[in-house]
């Protein structure tokens, strides 16, 4: 096994467009590491970039100490999982998972041996001579799967591969991926725009943002420690909440809301104070006051929108804020809550850099 | 949708009759002796002559030419058929192949030259074309009666569609997997082309089976006639001859001729309904 190297990686392309703009990461050996972003973010082009299935403009792809810049994607022993399966639809699943290994000129009974452990592995072994239009979503991506197994390659990339699921296969295949990835111990490198999917299955993530990385590391240092406020937006469910505030000196306000606890902070410029609707509590000595617009019952635990009475936001309207709460808190729609939070929970970044300042 | 009434079955019984009728009064007419032909003309019944005239039609030289039967006409018109469409599909897939998957400078360009091409038909470029084939010596050979007409813009503007229509990925999935350019071809795109080959095979068959002009202007010897050519022919004998006019081998020699491209047309029009209606990949 070993690792994946990028350095100072770029991809642009012949009208000018950047999709990639400097990348360097390392990838340690087996690790399963996941890109994430918003669509157009570039994730996609990195990985394909890794598979060899768009040129590197600029910089060095390493797989271990090789450099595959040049090598051509059935030499760079990765394989690939892609978001609509891309089977061959003329096999048979056992020719589908068979004819790479064909292509190599692997000797018979190997590949028969390889396709049975696989499928064994994956259960598919009973579907071996269906046509994959005879199969459902599920089993379609374990073919998918299968056929990137039995290579046995050294990387194994996966764009975006459950986003053609239902939502429930769709945790069952997360938990799959994730299970086999650690007995296979193969170096893994997972494109999503799922956060949940990013947050459970990654050992480290790379939040990708225009095509930088805007972060990278394990899911609950970004989720706790975000370096940016496209980071802390993008990761986390239900989403910060984000209030657009200024310093003065002493304090942070918004309109008539005024909070403290806040020490050390530019006045001259726009600030967002960021609060995870985990952070906010009910409180009836709180100093916050919302009007519930509505509550979602997940359960375990509710969340109460509304409006965060006295803020404003940036075109001036009510400020929408999220609470997540206990499943007893159950407010009348239109009642006003108090809240309160704890100034050290909460993030504030600088609005036009977006860098994080306390 | 409410069941057809009675006026529809008529407009299109009346319909059939009029497309059926001309073919029914050639074959009635085939299967009476000459000498009733030509005092009475067509006939609407079937007459006593049948195996008569088809049997020397079909079987007995100077029969209808003066040394081919009709047996070597048809084989003829199979190799022309036969090897118009293989050639034109071979050909056609192959320059889709390259304009859809190649990156190559002009590659739109020579599409479009190759595009344009439909407008010009072979009536247009048939002297020089004739010209190339006879410099090369390639009258009354089987290879120049093919060919010359294989190049085919139909085919591969139908392949390119197609083949544009096939998912990226699967290009991808194949390129990981390590076949070559040739091996993505013949291992992927060709299987998934299946039906759309056979469809332009049975076209282009039927096609190939009724070319007139070249092969008129390309066979000099009888033994290389076609049967369509072989209709003409057996005509202008018929008038120019002494003897009585055998008018009912002329038809025979017609009949015969339009029975393989039904029968293709028969045997596959499942294939055929499926290549030109298929969107599933």
């Amino acid at each position: 096994m070993s690792g994946v190297t990028l350095n100072s990686v770029r991809k642009t392309y012949p009208n000018g467009a950047e999709a990639i703009r400097g990348v360097d990461m390392q990838i340690n050996s087996g690790e399963l590491i996941v890109f994430v972003g918003p669509s157009g973010c570039g994730k996609s082009t990195l990985l394909r970039m890794v598979a060899g299935l768009e040129s590197i403009s600029d910089g060095q792809i390493k797989i271990g100490d090789r450099v595959i810049n040049d090598v051509s994607p059935s030499e760079r022993d990765v394989a690939m999982v892609f978001q609509n399966y891309a089977l061959y639809p003329h096999m048979s699943v056992r020719g589908n998972m068979s004819y790479g290994l064909k292509n190599r000129k692997m000797p018979k009974d190997e590949i028969e041996r390889r396709v049975n452990e696989a499928a064994a592995m994956l259960k598919i072994d009973q579907f071996l001579d269906r046509q994959p239009n005879q199969l459902s979503g599920g089993q379609r991506q374990r073919v998918a799967m299968g056929r990137a197994i039995v290579r046995n390659p050294q990387v194994f990339l996966f764009d975006e591969p459950l986003s053609n699921l239902d939502a429930k296969l769709r945790v069952q295949m997360r938990i799959e991926i994730k299970k086999l990835q650690r007995r296979m111990d193969v170096t893994s490198i997972y494109v999503t725009h799922d956060q949940t999917e990013a947050m459970t299955l990654a050992d480290r993530l790379a939040v990708i943002n225009e095509g930088r990385i805007e972060q990278m590391g394990a899911p609950m240092e970004l989720y706790s420690d975000p370096k940016t406020l496209f980071v802390a937006s993008f990761i986390g469910a239900p989403q910060i909440n984000l209030l657009p505030v200024r310093y003065d000196g002493t304090q942070l306000s918004n309109g008539s809301l005024a909070f403290t606890g806040f020490a050390d902070l530019p006045q001259d410029t726009d600030l967002v104070l960021g609060v995870r609707p985990d952070m906010l509590r009910h409180d009836p000595e709180g100093q916050f006051e919302l009007r519930v617009d509505l509550v979602e019952q997940h359960g375990g635990e509710n969340l109460v929108y509304g409006a965060l009475l006295g803020a404003r936001d940036a075109e001036g309207d009510d400020l929408e804020i999220c609470l997540k709460g206990p499943q007893d808190l159950l407010p009348e729609m239109e009642t006003v809550l108090r809240l309160g939070f704890d100034p050290s929970a909460a993030f504030v970044f600088r609005k036009d850099t977006g860098e994080r300042l306390l | 949708m409410t069941r057809p009434g009675i006026t529809t079955h008529l407009i299109l019984i009346c319909g059939a009759i009029f497309m059926t009728l001309p073919v029914w009064v050639a074959f009635a007419t085939s299967t009476h002796a000459p000498e009733t032909i030509l005092r009475e003309g067509l006939q609407i019944l079937p007459g006593g002559h049948f195996f008569e005239t088809y049997k020397e039609v079909l079987f007995v030289e100077g029969g209808v030419m003066k040394k081919v039967t009709a047996t070597t006409m048809m084989k003829n018109s199979m190799i022309l058929g036969i090897g118009f469409a293989v050639g034109k599909v071979i050909i056609s897939m192959l320059a889709a192949y390259a304009i859809v998957y190649f990156r190559f400078r002009l590659a739109v360009p020579l599409f479009w030259i190759i595009f344009m091409t439909l407008l010009l038909p072979l009536e247009v470029r048939i002297i020089p074309s004739y010209e190339v084939v006879a410099g090369m010596g390639l009258l009354d050979t089987y290879t120049g009666l093919i060919v010359p007409l294989i190049a085919s813009a139909t085919g591969t503007f139908f392949f390119r569609q197609f083949f544009r229509s096939v998912p990226d990925e699967l290009l991808e999935a194949a390129r990981l997997d390590g076949a070559s350019a040739w091996g993505f071809f013949i291992d992927i795109l060709v299987p998934l082309s299946k039906t759309m080959i056979a469809a332009i095979l049975i076209i282009m068959f039927v096609v190939g089976w009724n070319q007139y002009l070249w092969p008129l202007i390309m066979t000099t010897k009888e033994e290389n006639y076609t049967l369509v050519i072989g209709i003409k022919q057996i005509y202008q004998v018929l008038s120019e001859g002494g003897e009585l006019p055998q008018f009912q081998k002329a038809f025979a020699l017609t009949i015969l001729a339009t029975l393989p491209p039904v029968l293709v047309v028969l045997i596959f029009q499942n294939w055929f309904v499926k290549g030109l209606v298929e969107s599933e990949k």
